[in-house]
């Protein structure tokens, strides 16, 4: 019996995950909330070191318990798997939520066909289904997520799938057990774009189909921009900007997510302009810097900026949640400048 | 005229059961001073072209013409004074760096290996091509292992002009980077390239990156040449299907998840080892027709299909 | 989109300048010595070797302060029937510190001092022969591969077939006989060189091996091809770019090679085909111990102490500094 609870499926409050290392304490993440709805896409964007992947683990309960504290509450369909014993989580994950890696190589076992691997992840929640069940069942999946005769395929091994196969197979097998949450951690990004495209518009489809929630991780607006209901903006371990994909990547308020998207190039405009890259580098989680993180970067930031750390409030329309010490008035006008 | 010229470039690989055929015969040329982007999904035989311009690989046929002169086969000793005008700049920031050499060492090596002595000591052309590449020439004596992914690629293209080449091979120079570096570091490409008149062969997956650094443009699928013109022409009116595929698949924030006029290829590239017959790409494409089975469309005025948009 | 450049002010093509401080880098080698500083192990087993190495060292001067010779004999001090030492452990008194020897009443505190330093000498100089070859082997054929790669792996795999010991019993008498016949006395410099050759003989394969596999992971690294299309040639290559980054391997293969040589000479010479009496040797006094187990099993103890200490020092040094040198290997 799945628990139902009321409101969002995945409801993540003021999480954080810090790690103790020979370097000093890593806030990977350090007070970030969200809720995703079945049959919504979370996408959460940022650059490597922005704790967009680290979340994503929490989430799944997959982080070591001795190298990582973890406090706040992740309340996936209404019941909190921070603190649950090992044993239970492993139950939630598979049956109840599932991830899609970047690397599918990595991911499936070289020696094992594609097929028994699928089967054996079914068959893991599904304890009274029979072998034949089973393989009937992943058959099915394989065809379902475009990956012609599916049959014969279930018997190869994962060295002699292409890429986007792979991924296809490892999209197969997340959903084999028809979870209601899906995490994928750039699951486009080792793809040609071609492929990707494909895979993007595959997620799309299943979702309508299987009305599952998605947490979609990407460093890739253009990605995020495609699939994407809502966005949240990661950087240094917080949320600077949280809101609709219409309201963050039409009418951004934080200078960090106006760099990321000047930062992109793009196919319309004038191609003999500059880019607006951001400047500076990402922060270093041991070390980062005081008051906002993004200060040193920001072309606006201001003595303020230096010592308080921005709280998350609310902006312009309802929904969009902004972290930054700029007045709203001011934001909109310098965004609108910039337009 | 042109400063390198590229006619019927080949590179087949030997594999357990048959031929990998990664390049089978290109056609190009390159300006100075002019960058040419070479785009392709993996596999398409874009980086083993890198490779063999810079001879890094020996090509199996065709030729490779470098201000007039033949080097395709050219030996190690007669190559050295080339090596120094031709040079190449790779994808990963942390390969391409000898983690046990300073960047002062690293951006050095060009000049020690050429026994190259500038005005002024090695030291000192060092630290103007750390300046030039806009890291600080305090930073002499540190490891690559203390600079971020940016950094380190803006030493190895500072270790790319030591020698004042004429042309840069640039393989994916981007890729690997975070998207707000990967701005920079086009940024930088494009003042240098502006600046010293440079030359690029600029190799890369991603479309849009190669609209902002490259002004013409040729595209590859499965070894050959499908597509290659003038920026404009091939971004604003791309006759080849594989080109308007390419452009299409790319995720547009400008779009904001509209799907209107979407062009959606079925399938993955084919295996360069038995590649189809015929055209290549017509495996994938919605145009073939039987012709495209038979006979391999030749690359005239541009474009290498038997049905080209804007055609009928 | 695109954002005006009055409102995201012209970014710098700089990066900002790093956090940290100081504009000297620290090479990777300096991390690693730090690492192996914070490591207690490191530091005790690294103090022991240092302390054992002192002493061997500086045997003739020991020698003079403690006023007795490794060949000295002190027959008074033996029981007359068996040649026991007189007194308890072994004779353990104030002039003679760890007893004397059953049999010929020989200081067992100088000979192993001196003993210390034949082993010592003979597992380092065993060990650097084996690195050179082996390291130059390994290089070349990980580096250049096809024929050369062949030829030598061929050789690594025939010597890794060959059972060590037996070869060396084998060889030691005929090569003995060979150079000086039945009846010179065949003198030490020169069983010492013959069992180098044949540590090295055998040792160097398994260097090569892992050097080579380190070049094969190494050689198709970017900045390999950067020296290549620089110019660069072979011995560049080799030797300014490969090598730097195979010192850890080889350090640590090094630090691991030393005890199991020493172990390995005390073997043989334990088996009579080593350094032979009346050379001080850990081998020949633990081989000469043996008859007196039961009359005089103090005999047995000093030796075997120490070169316990020598051999375990050495491993737990060697294993700490690959933890030094490649921290993600352990964690």
């Amino acid at each position: 019996m799945r628990p139902v609870g009321d409101g969002p499926y995945l409801q993540v409050r003021d999480l954080r995950v810090r790690f103790d290392t020979e370097d000093g304490v890593v806030r990977a993440v350090d007070g970030v909330s969200f809720a995703v709805e079945r049959g919504k896409t979370l996408g959460i964007v940022g650059e490597s070191g922005s704790g967009k992947s680290v979340t994503s683990l929490a989430v799944l309960g997959l982080h070591d318990p001795k190298r990582a504290q973890i406090s706040g509450e992740i309340l996936v369909g209404g019941r909190d798997i921070v603190g649950l014993a090992e044993e239970e989580v492993r139950h939630l994950r598979g049956r109840d939520m599932a991830m899609i890696f970047q690397d599918p190589l990595s991911a499936l076992h070289p020696y094992y066909t594609v097929g028994r691997q699928i089967a054996e992840a079914y068959r893991v929640h599904h304890s009274g289904a029979s072998r034949r069940e089973a393989r009937q069942r992943t058959v099915e999946m394989l065809g379902r997520v475009g990956i012609p005769q599916p049959e014969r395929r279930a018997d190869q091994y994962p060295h002699e799938f292409s890429g986007g196969m792979r991924q296809r197979a490892m999209i197969a097998m997340a959903l084999i057990n028809n979870p209601d949450l899906l995490i994928a951690d750039e699951p486009t990004t080792a793809l040609d774009v071609t492929v990707q495209a494909q895979i993007l518009d595959l997620l799309g489809d299943l979702q309508d189909e299987f009305d599952s929630a998605i947490i979609l991780i990407t460093h890739d607006l253009g990605v995020v921009s495609q699939v994407a209901d809502e966005v949240l903006v990661m950087y240094g371990g917080r949320v600077a900007e949280h809101g609709s994909a219409q309201q963050v990547l039409r009418r951004p308020q934080h200078p960090y997510t106006w760099g990321l998207l000047g930062s992109v190039p793009s196919l319309h405009g004038d191609a003999d302009a500059d880019l607006m890259p951001i400047r500076g580098n990402p922060p270093s989680l041991i070390n980062l810097p005081s008051g906002c993180a993004f200060h040193p970067r920001c072309p606006h930031a201001t003595n303020r900026s230096r010592v308080d750390v921005p709280e998350l409030l609310p902006a312009g329309e309802a929904g969009h949640l902004v972290a930054c010490h700029l007045p709203e008035p001011d934001r909109q006008r310098l965004f609108q400048e910039a337009r | 005229m042109s400063l390198l010229a590229v006619e019927g470039l080949t590179k087949h690989f030997p594999a357990r059961g048959g031929v990998v055929r990664a390049v089978d015969g290109l056609d190009f040329t390159v300006r100075a001073g002019e960058t040419l982007g070479l785009v392709g999904e993996s596999g398409c035989g874009k980086t083993t072209t890198g490779r063999m311009l810079v001879r890094l690989l020996e090509p199996t046929g065709g030729r490779i013409v470098f201000e007039d002169r033949d080097i395709t086969h050219l030996g190690g000793r007669a190559m050295r004074p080339l090596r120094q005008e031709l040079q190449i700049i790779f994808q990963d920031p942390y390969a391409s760096l000898n983690p046990r050499h300073t960047v002062g060492r690293i951006v050095a090596m060009p000049l020690t290996v050429n026994g190259i002595r500038p005005p002024g000591g090695v030291k000192k052309r060092v630290q103007e091509l750390l300046e030039l590449v806009g890291l600080n020439p305090e930073h002499y004596n540190r490891y690559p292992h203390e600079f971020s992914g940016g950094q380190r690629q803006r030493v190895g293209i500072a270790r790319a002009l030591a020698l004042r080449p004429k042309l840069i091979v640039a393989d994916e120079p981007v890729s690997a980077l975070d998207v707000s570096i990967q701005a920079q570091v086009i940024n930088l490409l494009r003042q240098l390239q502006r600046d010293l008149g440079l030359a690029f062969v600029f190799i890369a997956h991603d479309l849009a990156v190669v609209r902002h650094f490259c002004q013409r443009v040729a595209v590859m699928y499965l070894g050959r040449i499908v597509e290659i013109g003038e920026r404009d022409e091939i971004y604003e009116r791309p006759r080849h299907p594989y080109t308007r595929a390419l452009l299409s698949a790319i995720p547009n924030v400008a779009k904001l998840g509209e799907s209107e006029g979407r062009i959606r290829l079925s399938g993955d590239v084919p295996t360069p080892m038995n590649p189809p017959s015929g055209c290549r790409f017509r495996t994938r494409c919605w145009k073939a027709q039987d012709v495209c089975a038979t006979e391999e469309p030749p690359l005239t005025g541009g474009v290498a299909c038997h049905f080209p948009e804007g055609a009928s | 989109m695109s954002l005006s450049p009055e409102v995201l002010e012209p970014v710098p093509v700089a990066d900002a300048a790093p956090v940290e401080k100081g504009v000297v880098g620290r090479s990777p080698g300096q991390l690693a010595w730090t690492r192996l500083r914070r490591d207690r192990t490191a530091m005790i087993s690294g103090c022991t070797l240092l302390l054992l190495m002192l002493v061997a060292l500086a045997a003739p001067l020991i020698e003079v302060l403690y006023g007795v010779g490794p060949h000295d004999e002190f027959k008074e001090l033996l029981t007359r029937r068996g040649a026991i030492p007189l007194g308890y452990a072994g004779g353990v008194s104030a002039d003679h510190w760890f007893g004397i020897e059953p049999g010929t009443g020989r200081d067992i505190f100088i000979r192993m001092v001196y003993g210390l330093r034949t082993s010592i000498f003979i597992a380092l100089a065993s060990a650097l022969v084996t690195a050179g070859i082996g390291v130059t082997a390994g290089i070349l054929a990980g580096y250049l591969g096809g024929w050369v790669d062949t030829v030598i792996s061929w050789i690594t795999d025939f010597a890794l077939a060959l059972p060590f010991l037996i070869f060396a019993l084998a060889i030691m008498r005929p090569v003995e006989m060979r150079f000086y016949g039945p009846r010179d006395e065949v003198p030490v410099w020169f069983r010492v060189t013959v069992l180098i050759a044949i540590f090295a003989a055998f040792g160097w394969t398994s260097t090569a091996r892992l050097v080579r596999g380190q070049v094969i992971s190494l050689r198709e690294r970017e900045f390999i091809e950067a020296a290549r299309a620089s110019g660069a040639g072979l011995g560049h290559i080799l030797f300014r770019q490969l090598l730097p980054n195979l010192w850890a391997p080889i350090l640590v293969s090094f630090s691991l090679a030393v005890p199991a040589y020493v172990t390995g000479e005390a073997a043989l010479s334990f088996l009579g085909i080593g350094i032979v009496d009346p050379t001080p040797d850990f081998g020949a006094m633990i081989f000469r111990s043996i008859a007196y187990l039961q009359t005089d099993p103090a005999y047995v103890f000093f030796p075997g102490i120490t070169i316990f200490a020598l051999v375990l020092a050495f491993n737990l040094f060697g294993d700490a500094l690959r933890d030094a040198l490649d921290p993600k290997s352990s964690r």
